[in-house]
Order: C-alpha cells, then sequence, then structure tokens
C-alpha cells in the first residue's frame, strides 16, 4: 500500500475516530443508568427514530424524483435548479428553521392562510420537526441519488424502450433496481442526517418533551445543566445510530451491492 | 498618580452634563469621554480579556471600545456565551482577566474553585418580563395568561438561566404554565415572539429592550421573586490585573451604569 | 416493404443522410467504419434518437415524419439486440426475456413460460434461472436474442451482436444468428463492421461511410466489386481508379494498367494483392504489367506479409514470410511488382 494514501487514511481516521473515543472515555458509567432511567429520555430517543425515519421516507418520495429530473430529464436551468436544491447543505441550519417559518410559520406565506382559515398551525409539532429534518436531510439523499443515476448505465434504459416499456416502467422496473444500492446509500446518509439535525428542528419546531424534543436537543440542553448528563444522552444517540445503521447495512445495503 | 487624578476631573464634569442632558442618546454620548477618563489614565496595555455574559454583550462591548479609546495601549477581547458556558471553560484553566455571570450560580462555580481575585460584587439585576409581538395579537395581559393552552406560548427550557427563573416565577405564582415550546436560550424565544411565531414568550426585560419595535414588553409584578442578579469578578489569574480593575471600575462607575440601564437593566437594589 | 427510412442527423461534424428499406424477411446489413453513422441510423429506427429529418416507415405505420409523428421506441414493434448484450443485472435470464412480454401486458406465469421456450430454442434451457453476469458472452448474446424475439417484433434491430465476442464464440453464434435470422419473418437490420457478418447473416448489404450510402448491393457484389477504398480493403482488394481504353486502363493517378478484357469510360481496377508478384530485377520474359516500385511498409499479416507499395501504380502485395526475408526486403527498397492481366478485374464505375 502507497504510503501518501495510507499516511493520510491512518491520520483522518483517528481525526474521526479520537472526538467519539473521548466521549467514551469521559463518560460516568457508573451513573449511566439513572441516567438512562430518567424520564424523557426515552421519549426523546423514540421520537427522533421516528422523526428521522419520517423524514427519510419523505425525502425519498420527493427526492429520488428530483434526483431524476437533474440526471436524466433535458429542462433547461437544470444547473440552477441543482444548485437550489443544494442551498439547504450550505445553510446555516437556524437559518434554515427561520426560513421555514417565513413560509409554513403561522406568519408565513402559506402557514397565515392555513391557520387563519383551517385553524391548522405547523410550528411546534412533530409535524414541523419532520419538516425540519426532510428540510435539511433530502439534499443529501438527493446528491447520492443523482451521482448513482449519472453512474448507472442509460442505454439499459434504452433496452428497456425497446422492450416495450414506458418510461415509468422503464424507471420502476430497470432504472430504480439499478440504482438501488445509491438510493440505500443516500436514505442512510439522509437519516443519519435528520437523526443529528439540531438548528432548523430547535428553531422551527421548538423544543417540547415528547412532541419536539428530539435527542440533539436533549443534550444540548443538558449540556446547559449537566454536562455529564449531555455525554451519556449522545452515547446513547451514537450507540443506537450504529447498531440501526450496522443491522441495515447487513440486512438490506449489503443485498443490494451484490446484487 | 497626578495625571491620573488631573484627568478625572473632566470626566466628572461630562458625567454631570449627561445626568443633565436626559435623554438616552445624550447619555450614550456622554458615557463615551467620561467612562473612560474615570476608570484609567490611558496607560494601560496589553491584551484585557473578558468574559460575560451573552445578555451583556452590547453594554460590554461599548464600554471595551471606551476603554480602548482612552488607552490606545489596550487591547480588549471579549468571549460572550452562556454563563454555565463560560464558567466551565474558566474552570478548565483559561486565561481570563473579567468574568461577568449572569446568575450568581454560576458565579459560585468559579469562587468555589477559587479562581476569584477581587469580588465578587454584583453589578446589575435583570428582571423577567412577558415579550409579546407588535400590537399583541393574543391580549396577552399578565403571567397568568401564560397558563392558557389556546395561546402559542414560548418560555425557555429549565436547564438555561431564563427557564429556571420562569419556572421559579410560575412555581410562586401557582400557574401551570401551559408553553407551546421551552426554547434553548432567550434569544430564541425572542425570535418567535419577533416572527409572531408565539402570542408571548417569557424572556429579560433586558431582550425586550433590545428586540426593537418589532417586540413589546409587559412587565409584571411577580417578576420581582425572581431577581437575576449579575456578578463580576476580576480573576485571581488575571493576566492583566490593572486593566481588568480598570475595567470593573468603569462598569460600576456612573456611566457604566447608565449604559445599563439604558440597554434594559437595573441598578442593584440591594 | 416493411421498413423504409430516410434519416438525416447531424451528430457533432458527422452529417448523417441515409436511406434504407428492408423487406419482410429480408436482412440488411448496414456495414461501415466506426463513426460512420450506423448505430445512429439504428438509433433512430428504434426511436431512441429524435432525427433532424426524414421520416420512419414501419409497416405502413408512420412512426417519425419530420417531427410531426413521433413514435416512442416502446409503442414501436421492434426488437433490439445490442453488442454488450444489456442484459438487465438485477434480473433472472427468464424475467430478462420475459419483460418485454410484462410489459405488454402478458400475465407472469404465460410470460415465463414463453420466455423459457424461447431459451430452448436458443440453446440455453435449464439457465433461466442465472443472472446475467453468471453467463458467458456468448450464452448472454443468445439470451439477449431471444428477449429481443420473444415478442414477435415486426422489426429486428441488431447493434454489433457479435463484436463483443471472442473469436471462435463469434463462430458459433454467429451460425445460430443466420438460423434465427432465416426463419425470422420479420424485418431485420444488422449493423457491423465485419465483412463477414454482412455476408454470412445478411440478403443485402449497404456500405455506410461519412453518414452516406457508399455502396449497396448483394453481399456477392459488393465484395466482387467494391467501390471504395474501405470495402476493397474489407474483401481483400486493392482499388485504382481509372479511364477504360481498349485492354488497358489509364488510372486517375497516372500510369497504365494492362487488363484481360476491353474497358471503355471511367472503371474500376481491382487488383488481390496475393496476386501481385515482386522482383529485386526486372523479371524475365514479357509480361504487361510490370512497375518500378518503391516500397513504404510492410506489415506481417499472417504467414505473409502486406507490403505497401508507392510509384506509378500505387499497390499493395502479399507476399510470403519467406520469400519478403530472402530479398531482404526492407521499408525503402526499390522493387519490380508484376501482375498478370488476367488477375486484373475490370467494372465500371
Amino acid at each position: 500500500m502507497p504510503a501518501p494514501l495510507l499516511v493520510p487514511a491512518a491520520i483522518g481516521i483517528v481525526f474521526l475516530v479520537f472526538p467519539l473515543v473521548g466521549l467514551v472515555i469521559r463518560a460516568p458509567w457508573s451513573a449511566i443508568g439513572p441516567q438512562l432511567a430518567q424520564e424523557g429520555v426515552g421519549q426523546a430517543l423514540r421520537l427522533s427514530l421516528v422523526s428521522a425515519t419520517l423524514a427519510t421516507l419523505v425525502s425519498l418520495l420527493l427526492g429520488v424524483p428530483i434526483a431524476w429530473v437533474l440526471a436524466r430529464s433535458r429542462i433547461p436551468g437544470r444547473s440552477v435548479l441543482r444548485a437550489l436544491v443544494t442551498v439547504p447543505l450550505v445553510l446555516p441550519p437556524v437559518v434554515g428553521g427561520v426560513a421555514l417559518f417565513l413560509v409554513l410559520g403561522r406568519q408565513g406565506i402559506l402557514g397565515r392562510p392555513l391557520f387563519e382559515h383551517l385553524g391548522i398551525t405547523i410550528p411546534f409539532t412533530t409535524t414541523a420537526v419532520v419538516i425540519a429534518e426532510t428540510f435539511v436531510a433530502m439534499p443529501f439523499l438527493v446528491i447520492s441519488v443523482e451521482g448513482a443515476l449519472r453512474a448507472a448505465d442509460a442505454r439499459f434504459e434504452d433496452a428497456a424502450a425497446t422492450l416495450g416499456a414506458d418510461r415509468w416502467t422503464t424507471f420502476r422496473r430497470v432504472t430504480l433496481p439499478l440504482v438501488a444500492p445509491g438510493i440505500a446509500a443516500g436514505a442512510v446518509l439522509c437519516w443519519a442526517r435528520a437523526l443529528g439535525e439540531f438548528g432548523a428542528t430547535i428553531t422551527f419546531a421548538g423544543n417540547f418533551p415528547g412532541t419536539t424534543q428530539t435527542m440533539p436537543l436533549a443534550v444540548y440542553l443538558a449540556l446547559q445543566r449537566d454536562p455529564e448528563a449531555a455525554i451519556v444522552l449522545s452515547l446513547v444517540l451514537l450507540a443506537v445510530s450504529l447498531a440501526t445503521l450496522l443491522l441495515l447495512r447487513d440486512r438490506w445495503l449489503g443485498r443490494g451491492v451484490s446484487a | 498618580m497626578k495625571t491620573r487624578a488631573l484627568l478625572v476631573l473632566p470626566a466628572v464634569a461630562a458625567l454631570a452634563l449627561s445626568a443633565c442632558g436626559g435623554s438616552s442618546s445624550d447619555a450614550a454620548a456622554g458615557t463615551s469621554s467620561s467612562a473612560a477618563a474615570s476608570s484609567s489614565g490611558g496607560d494601560l496595555s496589553g491584551t484585557l480579556t473578558v468574559f460575560a455574559a451573552a445578555s451583556l454583550t452590547d453594554v460590554f462591548t461599548d464600554l471595551g471600545a471606551q476603554l480602548e479609546a482612552d488607552n490606545p495601549g489596550l487591547d480588549v477581547q471579549f468571549n460572550v456565551a452562556g454563563s454555565s458556558a463560560l464558567a466551565t471553560q474558566l474552570t478548565q484553566g483559561a486565561p481570563v482577566d473579567v468574568f461577568a455571570s449572569a446568575n450568581e450560580k454560576q458565579m459560585t462555580v468559579v469562587t468555589d474553585a477559587g479562581l476569584q481575585g477581587a469580588g465578587p460584587t454584583v453589578f446589575t439585576e435583570n428582571v423577567l418580563e412577558i415579550a409579546v409581538p407588535r400590537g399583541n395579537p393574543g391580549k396577552v395581559t399578565g403571567l397568568a395568561d401564560f397558563g392558557n393552552a389556546d395561546l402559542a406560548l414560548a418560555i425557555c427550557a429549565a436547564d438555561v438561566p431564563c427557564g429556571a427563573a420562569a419556572e421559579a416565577v410560575f412555581a410562586d405564582a401557582g400557574i401551570t404554565a401551559q408553553p407551546d415550546t421551552e426554547e434553548e436560550d432567550v434569544k430564541a424565544a425572542l425570535t418567535k415572539v419577533q416572527l409572531g411565531e408565539v402570542d408571548a414568550a417569557l424572556v429579560y426585560a433586558t431582550d425586550v429592550q433590545a428586540a426593537g419595535s418589532d417586540v413589546e414588553g409587559i412587565p409584571f409584578p411577580e417578576a420581582e421573586k425572581e431577581i437575576n442578579s449579575y456578578p463580576i469578578c476580576v480573576l485571581k489569574a488575571a493576566p492583566n490585573p490593572e486593566a481588568a480593575q480598570a475595567f470593573v471600575d468603569l462598569v460600576n462607575s456612573d456611566a457604566g451604569q447608565q449604559a445599563l440601564t439604558d440597554a434594559g437593566f437595573r441598578a442593584p437594589t440591594s | 416493404m416493411t421498413l423504409s427510412a430516410h434519416v438525416v442527423v447531424q451528430r457533432g461534424s458527422l452529417a448523417v443522410d441515409l436511406e434504407v428499406a428492408v423487406a419482410d424477411g429480408e436482412v440488411l446489413a448496414v456495414l461501415g467504419p466506426n463513426g460512420a453513422g450506423k448505430s445512429t441510423l439504428l438509433r433512430v429506427l428504434a426511436g431512441l434518437l429524435p432525427p433532424d429529418d426524414g421520416r420512419v416507415v414501419l409497416d405502413g405505420d408512420t412512426v417519425w415524419d419530420d417531427g410531426r409523428v413521433h413514435v416512442p421506441p416502446h409503442q414501436r414493434s421492434l426488437g433490439m439486440v445490442f453488442q454488450d448484450h444489456l442484459l438487465f443485472p438485477h434480473l433472472s435470464i427468464t424475467e430478462n426475456v420475459a419483460f418485454g412480454l410484462r410489459t405488454r401486458g402478458v400475465h407472469r406465469a404465460a410470460a415465463r413460460a414463453s420466455a423459457e421456450a424461447w431459451l430452448t430454442r436458443v440453446g440455453l434451457a435449464g439457465l433461466g434461472g442465472r443472472r446475467p453476469g453468471e453467463l458467458s458472452g456468448g450464452q448472454a448474446q443468445r439470451a439477449a436474442l431471444a428477449r429481443a424475439l420473444v415478442v414477435d417484433p415486426r422489426l429486428l434491430l441488431l447493434d454489433e451482436p457479435l463484436s463483443a465476442l471472442d473469436a471462435r464464440t463469434r463462430l458459433t453464434v454467429r451460425a445460430e444468428l443466420h438460423r434465427h435470422l432465416s426463419e425470422f419473418p420479420g424485418s431485420a437490420v444488422l449493423v457491423t463492421h465485419d465483412p463477414i457478418d454482412a455476408m454470412a447473416l445478411a440478403d443485402r448489404v449497404v456500405v455506410v461511410e461519412d453518414g452516406r450510402v457508399a455502396q449497396a448491393g448483394t453481399p456477392a457484389e459488393v465484395a466482387r466489386r467494391p467501390r471504395t477504398d474501405y470495402v476493397a480493403r474489407l474483401v481483400g482488394l486493392f482499388l485504382l481508379p481509372g479511364t477504360g481504353k481498349g485492354e488497358q486502363v489509364v488510372l486517375d493517378g497516372g500510369g497504365v494498367v494492362a487488363i484481360a478484357e476491353e474497358a471503355a469510360g471511367p472503371v474500376f481496377v481491382a487488383i488481390r494483392p496475393e496476386s501481385v508478384a515482386l522482383y529485386l530485377q526486372h523479371p524475365d520474359g514479357s509480361p504487361r504489367n510490370v512497375w518500378p516500385l518503391r516500397l513504404v511498409s510492410a506489415t506481417p499479416h499472417g504467414s505473409v506479409v502486406r507490403c505497401d507499395l508507392t510509384g506509378e501504380v500505387p499497390l499493395t502485395a502479399d507476399v510470403t514470410a519467406t520469400s519478403f526475408a530472402e530479398m531482404g526486403l526492407a521499408p525503402g527498397a526499390e522493387v519490380w511488382a508484376s501482375v498478370k492481366a488476367s488477375e486484373v478485374a475490370v467494372y465500371t464505375r
């Protein structure tokens, strides 16, 4: 193995893993039981997992078609569209949260008529958590899937067309299975980003235990009061997300890649 | 020492002028020259590092600029953050001259560690106020409205100082609060008022003052039960103790107090 | 005519303007070098590429007419075989072959049954459960042929179907393809750059160069009387344009070639490289065609060495490796070249 690759790789891995080691070393292991038993931890964890999963599903439903449009269609202004879609990546999440208010808030462009005519308010609800997480995480999925679509051999789609498949059938029966590993990777990235989402969520959805308080919010607030509790909560979030990813890798990603 | 005494004179004169001026803009203009002169004689140099609670940002930045203007060799650096984060950094050994906390609890963290030099002394106070969007669309009148589940309400999370204060105020008044969100800090609560997304938020008087015309403040009597005292101290290991004392003196001077009052703080009652 | 098409496409610097017609049961080979526009033609016929102008009529139905009529590929009755088979990697072989039937609404069981039957016909019985990656190149191409034919298309398009195969496999698959093509009732268009494919599989050949039809005819005609250097080289002939004057031809580039019969007007002179003899001195006797030439380059070609010669009659000669060595030839060498008049083919341009 060439040293110019090996050495930076080793440094990079150490750099990525050390903060994790720090968390584990500094964790108050004796206090971990009572900390976990604390009311609200399970609630926040459950809410985090549910909302991140819902956000991922919404992202799949909307993001895969976006990726298809970006990768396959010939509509004008595609590069502008791509730049717009990836704006949430560069936008500070808190600003994203404020932007969501301006559209979906009680005084927002769409939120105001919803509130005034139907009495529906979106901020400070679990829906708002899912919306905020989707807003921040979906670009990760779109970029992954678009990359997979571009890398996939479009001539398979030609072959499907000559076999009588219209574009929708082609998409469902050929394109989608071909880029399934890319979609899976994008979904995992999206889910992980949604799980860790903080800024947009706390801004747009607020923080209320059981409704909108996800694990990252709980961690942040615990940090204000009791840094040890924050470490414990971080470890829980870390353990659960790692376990989920490993499980998915075996069950789903693994199969997708080998196909 | 003679030069310093001489320089104090015009400062007092300026103070007198500003006191007579009355309007806040006059007062602000007055503090500039007066404060600087009263605190030092222009011979301070080096770097002064001040750790200050986030709510003090604007006032302290102005005071620091005055101190710099009167001491061309001096560079004042601020680290503004939540008091607990600052206290943690101090106990971790950050080289700091002055620490100004937004509550006595976090100052206790520092004094318990034996880090204080002179002080601490309480230099100002802050009380809770109800912030409502301009025009008060929720028709909020007092603290009791926080028990109304039909209103969109924000308070601070109990983990942060303004939330702890809010909790105590509600407990005192026997009100079961029905918030829609428990914000991570007071600015976040205020932002939601500014955006009109909540009908009311429980914040500090200084925050209402700083928010400008989008936000109206409603003082309420129950707030007196939970006065928030701001202690300040020079640290024992201060790298620049002279400048540190000068800054503390400036904060405690009439000019410094006027600047705090203009920002919505009030003079310590005790 | 089952298929008649006039296709005009501008592809970068290549202007494609081709007219083709294929009858029922007929196989048309489109022969030409890479980049001549063959695949472009095929993609337009399939509906995968919109032409800039022209018209495609399939079984009396206009499927493209200068943009006014555009029937998308999935609504045309066609089957297509690609160079690298393009079997869907995520489906089994049976599912691949059944794909076209399923998209046409055939029920799963019936589609599978038809697919299995076709797999048996192409010699892949029992391999239907495999994935495309588990087949050899020849097997995959047979499966691709079954996939294209299972839907009984009116038009079969074959895009270099044999060129990805190794030489041995190509031979057997070509023979099988010939059998399936002769049984195929619709029109077939075969794109290839290999003259042997064209000769072996096609009823008619269209030679395409630079986007134009350079020559058209039966494989035998094209092989015997090539009209471009490209075709001549493909069929192993050396072509010289000239003007017939009795029993000799005055070449356009100067020089005179004696011929066995009489010719008049613009003609091609075609000479087989193996009928050219090389000598270091002027040969004995008095052969009618003897020219002093210079060797430009020599490349081994099987058991012979192909010698490119320049002079008043530029020629290509094949000499055995032994005589090449004995004569001590090297580029730049001066030689005498001789061809019997009876070995020279002449036909009108």
